[in-house]
């Protein structure tokens, strides 16, 4: 074999003629054939547990389903869907998901941004303090759930006792069984466990920031805010929309965190806890189906704004 | 000016204490619950007087919490190992060849790892009691890849990319196959970017919770998500809030050693998977 690929083939002139044309292309063409057998396996598992069942899924959303039977069904057209739409909890869960996943990632964001500038700043101590960062973030969903649960608790949670001794509250919380307060537990538990998350990526995006700027803007005594506000901000902007939208995907579907902290209790339920209620509980598959298929449908119109302003680099290398 | 510096700096290590105490203390208050035992659970001491092991000796006894860790790690490890080696020829095929229709691919694989797992239930149930998967491991196995998959192609996809392309050239004029390319040259390359990504694909596996609670039955195939989240006392009103403390200090600790020690590498595959896209 002497001459079959562009390396070789600058080593050898004598090659480069007719002959080495359809050598080329013969090998481009065996690597793309061997790309097709290598995607095979998982083009085929991805079909199998993600494209199928989400077409059973919508398929199943025109129908009256049960969980008890789900092959005797009949085709009721778009009812799930009517019904979907005058049911007021439906609608309460919508509304909490939204809510949530607004509250929780602008906090997110304003608390990941100041503990990123923190551990941007040179101190003693930086790895520790990042390595404490990645605490909450490793603790699995349903652990923080009942760890804050129990700080939650009524009677003997640390919560009320640090914030009757602070005076922040005159008397006990019911933080998890009140439901003007349940929300807000909940979003305080989410923005402990994903801070950290963001925190993270911004962090990635300041240490790629240049240096030499901020020496400048230092020499000139430009006021630290303004920095932050015309040099840091706008050159992390990318970044951090793009961690903001996934965030805001993560949000959208969550299902543990209320389902272990409040179960099916309607000032909290998401969308996906309502969902898999309808679907597992009451057995309503039909139903459920067609309260997936809408949350799916949203989650759709966000990943496409994600991919498009998360600009994603396809044909960066490769060949 | 000098003193104004000196109250600056106070701030700001204040603020770096709030910090701290804001990330770890929950994680804290959960080992110090777990040490109480009896009725000093129910009083708010911040150091306990009398550390006793009662509850982690408990969480073993009302249930099969034993089996529990064991079905986690199964599942997990299997899911790791599959992903990986799917992902990994795969991930040569998106990186390194230029064919039509790649874009779309990752695309497709870009969205299935946004899906919202709920969106699928109904259909992945039906598909697991058709295949007969119902309450066993297998089942879960099969379902995780869902989220692990896209994970771990589009991670290495992004790796791949960027290892020297004279390698692969030098390798395909001595007469390498594509097979051999992958497993003579790059994999040995990869193992930091496996290890980060297996290791990531782990954590998701283990605290994976909506299909472990909707496609098992029995307390034997539970897993210690769904175990810890369904745990009862005596009564239906009085949660053993010790014994829950335990099981979540159990389940934390490996999580927590496995991510020390990979923090570095951790951090690097979080922003690899999710800001360079």
């Amino acid at each position: 074999m002497t001459t079959v690929y562009d390396a070789g083939r600058a080593t050898n002139p004598a090659a480069r003629g007719g002959a080495a044309a359809p050598q080329d292309s013969l090998l481009t063409r065996r690597r793309r054939r061997a790309a097709w057998l290598f995607l095979a396996p998982m083009i085929l598992v991805l079909a199998l547990v993600a494209g199928w069942p989400l077409l059973r899924t919508i398929y199943f959303s025109f129908t009256d389903a049960t969980l008890y039977d789900l092959e005797y069904h009949e085709f009721i057209g778009l009812l799930n869907f009517y019904y979907l739409a005058i049911d007021p909890h439906w609608w309460r869960a919508v509304w909490n998901t939204v809510f949530f996943a607004v509250v929780s990632v602008s906090i997110e964001t304003v608390l990941g941004m100041v503990i990123a500038l923190t551990l941007n700043t040179h101190m003693p101590g930086r790895g520790l303090l990042r390595a404490a960062m990645l605490i909450p973030w490793a603790i699995p969903t349903v652990v923080s759930a009942q760890m804050w649960g129990w700080m939650y608790h009524d009677l003997y949670g640390v919560i009320n006792e640090i914030f009757l001794f602070v005076g922040l509250i005159d008397q006990p919380r019911a933080w998890i069984a009140d439901p003007d307060l349940s929300m807000y537990a909940v979003i305080a538990v989410d923005v402990w466990k994903t801070t950290p998350f963001m925190t993270l990526l911004i962090l990635a995006a300041l240490q790629l920031l240049p240096g030499e700027v901020y020496e400048a803007a230092r020499v000139d005594g430009i006021n630290p805010v303004k920095v932050f506000f015309k040099v840091t901000l706008p050159l992390i902007k990318p970044a951090l929309m793009v961690a903001i939208i996934f965030r805001t995907l993560d949000a959208l579907r969550i299902f543990d965190l209320m389902y272990v902290l409040t179960g099916n209790s309607r000032a909290t339920a998401s969308m996906s806890v309502y969902a898999r209620q309808q679907l597992v509980d009451f057995q309503d598959v039909g139903y459920g189906s067609a309260a997936s298929t809408f949350l799916f449908l949203i989650i759709a119109a966000f990943t496409v704004i994600y991919i498009t302003v998360g600009k994603v680099n396809f044909d960066q290398g490769g060949k | 000016m000098r003193s104004r510096k000196i109250v600056g700096r106070v701030l700001f290590y204040l603020l770096v204490a709030f910090i701290v105490v804001y990330t770890v203390f929950p994680f804290y208050w959960a080992i110090v619950s777990s040490l109480k035992a009896g009725s000093g659970l129910f009083q708010v001491e911040f150091w306990p007087a009398n550390p006793a092991w009662d509850n982690y000796v408990g969480v073993f006894q009302g249930q099969p919490f034993g089996r529990n860790i064991l079905n986690s790690v199964i599942v997990a490890v299997s899911v790791v190992v599959l992903s990986l080696f799917l992902a990994v020829t795969a991930s040569y095929s998106l990186g390194r060849v230029r064919f039509r229709g790649r874009t779309t691919l990752l695309l497709v694989v870009l969205s299935v790892s946004m899906f919202p797992q709920v969106a699928v239930l109904s259909g992945m149930f039906e598909l697991i009691r058709w295949l007969g998967l119902y309450n066993n491991l297998l089942g879960l196995i099969l379902s995780y890849m869902i989220f692990t998959l896209p994970f771990t192609v589009w991670v290495l996809t992004t790796f791949m990319r960027e290892l020297p392309k004279e390698l692969e050239e030098a390798a395909i004029v001595d007469g390498a196959s594509p097979w051999v390319v992958i497993t003579r040259v790059f994999l040995p390359l990869m193992g930091p970017a496996l290890a980060t990504t297996g290791l990531l694909a782990f954590i998701a596996a283990w605290n994976e919770f909506l299909f472990a609670l909707s496609f098992t039955l029995s307390n034997e195939m539970r897993t210690v998500p769904v175990a810890i989240a369904l745990i009862t006392g005596t009564s239906q009103f009085e949660l053993p809030w010790g014994n829950i403390m335990a099981a979540s200090v159990i389940v934390t600790v490996p999580l927590l050693v496995l991510v020390m020690i990979f923090q570095r590498k951790i951090v690097s595959g979080l922003t690899a998977g999710a800001v360079k896209g």
